[in-house]
């Protein structure tokens, strides 16, 4: 296990120190849901019921485009050559890469989410619920957006067919996302999409790093 | 990439070019008669009127975007296995086919919903998980479109194939799911399960005309391809002479 928390400590270390990256992925979240009452209306009733998908689908759009994050400068290095070649198994790096990649784009999500539905004035019953969703759900977004990543590698300004291939997958982390919440708030209990939610990350944490190592492989040859 | 490759591909068209007249002319015969018995036979439904008639083009078009789509899945499961070179042709080759069905399960949906809910687009569960569908088409060829290396681009986007087979189930489940807390049963009275069979046959007819037009062009399809990779191959040993003297050298033997 020791190569794997290398490599987690090794990507968070170079985020860190390169700064700025979950911050960047942080505003444009916030610019994102800023603009939604800028373009709906400033009526408190309408925010208020559509606040759980707007920072949702916000979300989503936050972590699909810190992807290129991923995978794309170890590849121009060559430094993602050397991990491929290391005794390690590159599916497990792969999930080591996914991790550290969740902890600087995924938790900075998680925490701005409050002040979000704050200035939405989401109703206050639904913030542990939506905390839990995302808590859930951002891992998901990780693992399965790592495929999309993986896959478009080598092709540059990849990013449009990045959300092309990735926003498709992403529908359901978002149906369970907001309805975990909406379900929350109206009173009938989250518990079934919670725990849909957390069968989605379990399932993309196990089968995502798979199918990213395959395209990583055929995109290193 | 050597010629030697296309053994297989050759020996595919040998064997599906005497097939494709008979696909063709099964297609017309289908599809003729289906038309006929469905636009003039078939009984005009007691609720829906004449407009119940685009159930005999948009059924089979809607069958057909899932059959397409589960025919690129096989295919690119083999072709990752087995890196059979015919696999990846089939995949890409079906890819446009079957968007192009999915369009048009979409586009007749959208015109029999006009008249029947007075209304072009719901986001019902069943539209929106086939425009998804189609979102997926385009993303598969979309990927094709930006590696340079046809060998590359068939194993990821059979990656990527597969990835969405695993996940249209999900993403289905979830949009029936998402659908039922909104807006419970709106149009699920669309087709009954038990129709006569003066409106059944003709829609298996048109059904079976859809399936034989898919099967011969998607036979047309690989073959140009197999043609089009022929060429890719000459051309990059016309670049490149002391290549094409070692290929053939290599290829002397076997």
């Amino acid at each position: 296990m020791a190569p794997f928390f290398q490599v987690v400590r090794r990507d968070l270390r170079l985020a860190l120190r390169q700064g700025g990256s979950g911050t960047l992925v942080v505003i444009f979240f916030v610019l994102t849901v800023t603009l939604f009452p800028l373009g709906i209306g400033p009526e408190p009733m309408i925010l208020a019921r559509i606040a759980s998908g707007v920072i949702w689908v916000a979300a989503l759009l936050a972590a699909m485009l810190s992807l290129d994050r991923l995978f794309q400068a170890d590849f121009e290095d060559g430094s993602l050559e050397l991990l491929a070649l290391s005794p390690m198994s590159l599916e497990m790096t792969v999930l080591a890469k996914t991790i550290a990649h969740w902890l600087t784009t995924g938790v900075p999500l998680i925490i701005a989410s409050p002040l979000l539905a704050l200035l939405l004035g989401f109703d206050s019953g639904g913030y542990g619920v939506l905390l839990l969703a995302m808590v859930l759900g951002t891992p998901a977004l990780s693992f399965v957006g790592g495929i999309g990543a993986a896959l478009t590698v080598s092709i540059r300004r990849g990013g449009v067919l990045v959300s092309l291939l990735v926003l498709p997958l992403y529908i359901p982390i978002l149906i369970f996302g907001v309805s975990a919440v909406e379900a929350s708030v109206t009173g009938l209990g989250a518990r079934p999409q919670l725990l849909i939610l957390a069968a989605l990350f379990l399932f993309s944490g196990v089968l995502a790093p798979i199918a990213s190592a395959a395209a990583l492989r055929l995109n290193l040859e | 990439m050597s010629l030697h490759k296309f053994a297989n591909p050759a020996r595919f068209v040998r064997l599906s070019s005497p097939l494709l007249p008979w696909l063709w002319i099964s297609t017309a015969l289908l599809l003729g008669v289906g038309l006929v018995l469905a636009l003039f036979v078939a009984p005009a439904d007691y609720q829906q009127g004449e407009s119940v008639r685009i159930m005999y083009v948009h059924v089979p078009a809607a069958w057909m975007s899932m059959f397409v789509y589960s025919v690129m899945a096989v295919a690119s499961a083999v072709a990752l296995v087995w890196r059979h070179p015919l696999a990846d042709l089939t995949a890409k080759a079906s890819a446009p086919i079957g968007a192009a069905f999915t369009v048009l399960a979409l586009a007749t949906g959208s015109l029999w919903g006009q008249p029947m809910w007075g209304t072009w687009w719901v986001w019902d569960a069943r539209l929106t998980s086939v425009l998804v569908l189609l979102f997926l088409y385009l993303g598969y060829m979309a990927l094709w479109q930006a590696f340079d290396d046809p060998q590359k681009a068939g194993r990821a986007t059979a990656v990527l194939t597969l990835v969405g087979a695993i996940n249209v189930p999900i993403i289905k489940f979830s949009v029936d799911w998402w659908n039922t807390l909104h807006q419970p049963a709106t149009v699920s009275s669309l087709s009954g399960p038990s129709l006569p069979a003066s409106m059944l046959i003709p829609l298996l007819l048109m059904a079976v005309g859809f399936m034989t037009f898919f099967s011969a062009l998607l036979i047309i399809r690989i073959q140009r391809e197999i043609i089009a990779r022929k060429i890719r191959t000459l051309q990059m040993l016309q670049a490149n002479p002391e290549a094409a003297a070692v290929t053939a050298a290599s290829a002397e033997p076997s």
